[in-house]
């Protein structure tokens, strides 16, 4: 089937197999290997990418479902040299270790604070709850989103 | 949000600074090995058993050969004619890569697949055809040494039963008389279930074999690269020069990442057979269903006292399940790891453990997921019975901790089973973590909270690590003594490259070894670059688990840095025409005794060293240096940690309110990366305490396959955590610098527990055995407690 998806601002076509999931579509045909694979049940999140507005895990999203619609991944969060402050944020706070989920941790911190710039604890915690870290303890993920509302609000 | 200041002793000159990684991570630009894409490569698959025990009767792969996308399948038999069926384990016993003879574990290898993309080759496998026949499998280790218990090993020549070892350590005769002496004895039978460390990342591969060159690429997923590479020449005869392994970005570790698998082997074989390379990455159920896991201790504790309150001597039998193959990793003649630090962090008599291993019908592994070779078990036994018997007694546990914790001036102190504790301080450390927690408020307040029929715990925990494995004298995998290299080359410009042999999984090598070398010769972290995880850039080494790397290369590194010191010194005497005695190094410069404005830092000396200057005689040009650090004794770490809880009784839900940690690693590099550690560790202490565990049933089919049944932890599990810190240096590491990777882990369980079965009190509970779900509390509350690790009708 062909799909044309327009990722970070970049229209692709591609011919692909109706089975191939988006997470397949944007790592081995698009290169696009910042978003992670990390568990086939929608439980870890470490392939969140944004399918138009929405945080979506895309393990578990089909790529023809993103056929016509717009698909943001951590490599259109940032420029090459403006980062979002997200991804100061989490930086400045230690809210990373191996970097597997941060790609997916981000891409959600992102869309909570478009939508509440001024989020509390609970609010990053309740937001960031679909996706696992296993490096971190989710602490200084909360301190990274909350410092990139302090000192960023909407983009 | 409430971290708590050091408390004023020595912090360390390093500083809490941002890790250099982190500037490609934020933007995904990390590279992980199933990032790693070559021209031509072809996507690896196993087929793998769905039967815990079986006969193979035969293996038809015909079928999945004749799909269209496939180049190839490797059986059993294919690799059984190239020497290739079954590999050394790292216990020096024998796992098969792909079975030939029987299964002996649900997901066990037996065919690999190879297609031109990853969707054929999963294909490909429901083309394969299996003829099984049936066995009983033997899966409750508890009666694995029945007399008519299934044989898992009839591989080995002459074996007819299923014990792989007999272990014991401490005086027996001195203990037992210690117990019949003693006036209060409490023993408990426990379970510390099999859990999985459960990287976010699984394990993979890509295998690129140069026919031409006979040279073997690897892009693994690897926590020690050098053994890896050692393993596949001994096991493949392909020389060990021939061979480069790059373990790039990985995505966590924690112990599953340091065997050799077979879906390795088989990616290998495969590039050498298709001339191509060769990919294989498994799923999260492969992950979690055939490597390796952690714990599965069967655990007899007691401990004997005096009336009042004096720890006088404890004693543990345990039957360890080790699965299928004996895969564990831990140092060779150390079978139960470190157990034997059981002795925890008092002031005893004696003790004596004996530990028994089997085989079962279930994945190999035992030694991972953070546990200091097996002190997680270790400390988890001891801290409950410490609670135990505080609750026999009457007395409050934090008193019972504070009478008998080794005091500051008995280090270093050698335990009843032979350890020598470095160095330590435990009553500051509780004392600090009781005054975080405002302990005596929360005894009250638990006291109201039970008078309304509110059910509140406070739990805590002790613990001493023993880690930095190890000297060489005594600890070895498969021959390779535990030491570590670090080389150090110096620019001209004074820029520095640090190449090591052990391999950041998230830790920030990158960031605190250069620190830890920019403090010594006057740099800055960013003029000092971290080289790891290729075996062609890097010097030989054992590699990260066990929280070895600061105690074991971080010296090597400082070892290496020290030598180039040393030489700067003679090559600034050279410089400014004075004799060497005449410096001294202060500051981060070479500078005259009197005269301090006078002197050279090391960008000058290293362009000095690498010019025309004439040196004095039997000095080298340069200032390149090279280091192996044989430690002379492990570190030992230890913290106090107080977690509270609130539960349920009606649901059996637990609430992890707050969680205070009070560690001491000796000087802390990067204070806010050791937090991140502990701060992960006390997630993995939630985990393992309330949900995690990989669970079989009967039939030896394993219930803790996916996400969906293996819970972990989520933020919102996970409260913020209360941190603290004592700084009590390591007298023998040259930094005083001790590990910290795994002391979270290793620590909070049983400030988990004790917390929860200190909340049940009032229903007369003394005990439950981990994973307190729900269902396990509710079950604890009537009287009834389950076995968590089996799902028996």
């Amino acid at each position: 089937m062909k799909v044309t998806v327009t990722v970070n601002g970049t229209e692709y076509a591609r011919e692909v197999e109706p089975r191939l999931l988006l997470i397949h579509l944007l790592r081995d045909e698009l290169g696009l290997t910042g978003s992670h694979w990390g568990c086939d049940t929608s439980n870890c999140g470490a392939c969140v990418v944004w399918l138009d507005e929405t945080p979506v895990k895309s393990c578990t999203v089909l790529a023809v479902m993103a056929d016509g619609r717009r698909v943001m991944t951590v490599e259109g969060l940032g420029t090459s040299t403006s980062l979002d402050p997200v991804q100061q944020g989490f930086a400045q706070c230690h809210g990373l270790q191996c970097g597997f989920c941060t790609p997916g941790m981000m891409l959600t911190a992102r869309w909570l604070l478009n939508r509440n710039p001024d989020p509390s604890e609970a609010d990053v915690r309740e937001v960031i709850s679909g996706q696992i870290c296993r490096c971190t303890g989710y602490e200084n993920i909360v301190r990274a989103v909350l410092w990139a509302a302090k000192n960023g609000g909407i983009e | 949000m409430r971290d708590h200041e050091q408390d004023g002793r020595e912090t360390g000159p390093y500083g809490a600074i941002p890790r250099k990684e982190d500037a490609r991570f934020v933007r995904g630009q990390g590279t992980f090995v199933d990032d790693i894409s070559l021209p031509g490569m072809l996507h690896g698959a196993i087929l793998r058993s769905p039967v815990a025990h079986a006969r193979i009767v035969s293996v038809d792969a015909t079928a999945a050969l004749a799909h269209p996308k496939v180049e190839a399948v490797l059986t059993g038999t294919d690799l059984a004619e190239r020497g290739l069926a079954w590999m050394p384990t790292l216990s020096g016993d024998v796992q098969a890569v792909l079975a030939t003879d029987k299964v002996r574990f649900q997901g066990q290898e037996i065919a690999f697949v190879v297609a031109r993309d990853r969707y054929a080759a999963r294909d490909a496998l429901e083309l394969i055809a299996v003829e099984y026949e049936p066995l009983p499998p033997l899966i409750d280790a508890r009666t694995a040494l029945d007399d008519d218990a299934p044989l898992v090993r009839d591989d080995l020549g002459g074996r007819t039963g299923n014990r792989i070892f007999d272990w014991t350590a401490g005086d027996k005769a001195a203990t037992d008389a210690v117990f019949s002496a003693a006036d209060v004895t409490v023993n408990c039978d426990m379970v510390y279930p099999r859990s999985h460390p459960a990287p976010l990342e699984t394990c993979g591969i890509v295998a690129a074999w140069d026919a031409v060159a006979g040279r073997l690429m690897l892009w693994s997923t690897s926590q020690a690269p050098h053994v890896h590479r050692t393993l596949y020449s001994l096991i493949t005869g392909q020389p060990e020069h021939k061979i480069r392994i790059v373990s790039p970005d990985l995505g966590g570790g924690f112990g599953n990442k340091v065997p050799v698998y077979p879906g390795y082997l088989c990616a290998i074989a495969a590039s050498m057979v298709t001339g191509r390379p060769v990919k294989w990455v498994e799923d999260r159920s492969e992950n979690l269903m055939s490597t390796t896991f952690a714990r599965d201790y069967h655990m007899r504790g007691e401990i004997a006292a005096t009336a009042d309150g004096r720890i006088l001597g404890l004693r543990a039998r345990v039957l360890a399940d080790h699965g299928a193959f004996n895969a564990t990793a831990q140092p060779a003649g150390y079978p139960a790891g470190f157990f034997h630090i059981f002795t925890g962090s008092y002031d005893l008599e004696a003790a004596f453990c004996e530990v028994t291993g089997v085989y079962t019908n279930k994945a190999p592994g035992g030694v991972a997921y953070s546990c200091s070779f097996r002190v997680t078990e270790a400390v988890y036994l001891v801290e409950r019975l410490v609670d135990m018997l505080a609750r026999k007694l009457g007395m409050d546990p934090a008193q019972l901790r504070m009478r008998n914790l080794l005091r500051p001036e008995q280090f270093p102190y050698t335990c009843a089973t032979g350890w020598q504790y470095d160095s330590g301080d435990y009553p500051r450390a509780l004392a600090l973590a009781m005054d975080i927690a405002g302990y005596d408020e929360l005894r009250r307040e638990q006291a109201e909270r039970r008078a309304r029929g509110e059910y509140m715990g406070i739990g805590i925990s002790f613990f001493t690590e023993g880690v930095g494995a190890g000297p060489r004298g005594h600890m070895d995998i498969l021959g390779l003594a535990m030491a570590d290299g670090a080389d150090l080359r110096v620019h001209p410009t004074g820029k520095a490259v640090l190449a090591i042999s052990v391999q950041t999984q998230g830790q920030g090598h990158e960031t605190t070894f250069a620190q830890i070398v920019a403090h010594e010769l006057g740099l800055t972290p960013d003029d000092v670059e971290v080289v790891h995880g290729d075996t062609d850039r890097t010097p030989f080494g054992l590699g990260t688990y066990g929280s070895r790397s600061t105690p074991v290369s971080g010296a090597a590194a400082v070892m290496a840095a020290r030598k180039v010191r040393d030489r700067a010194r003679l090559v600034a005497a050279a410089m400014l025409e004075l004799s060497p005695d005449d410096l001294e190094w202060l500051d981060g410069k070479w500078r005259v005794r009197g005269d301090p404005e006078r002197g050279a830092g090391m960008a000058e000396i290293a362009m000095a060293a690498h010019s025309s200057l004439e040196l004095p005689a039997g000095v080298e040009g340069h200032l390149d240096a090279s280091a192996v650090y044989n430690p002379p004794n492990l570190t030992f770490p230890f913290g106090a940690y107080i977690c509270v809880t609130d539960v349920d009784p009606a649901t059996g839900e637990v609430k992890v309110r707050r969680f205070i940690a009070v560690d001491d690693c000796g000087v802390r590099i990067n204070p806010m990366i050791v937090e991140g550690q502990v701060h992960r560790g006390l997630a993995d202490g939630i985990g393992m305490a309330l949900m995690q565990a990989i669970v079989f049933d009967e039939s030896g089919n394993c219930l803790g396959g996916s996400f969906m049944d293996y819970l972990l932890p989520t933020a919102l599990e996970c409260p913020s955590p209360e941190l603290g810190a004592t700084v009590t240096p390591s007298p023998h590491h040259p930094i005083g610098a001790k590990g910290i990777g795994e002391s979270a882990t290793v620590g909070s369980p049983p400030a988990v527990v004790n917390s929860v079965v200190d909340a049940l009190a009032p229903f007369g509970v003394t005990h439950a055995d981990m994973p307190l779900t729900p269902a396990s509390v509710w079950r604890a509350i009537q009287g009834r407690p389950v076995r968590p690790d089996l799902a028996l009708s």
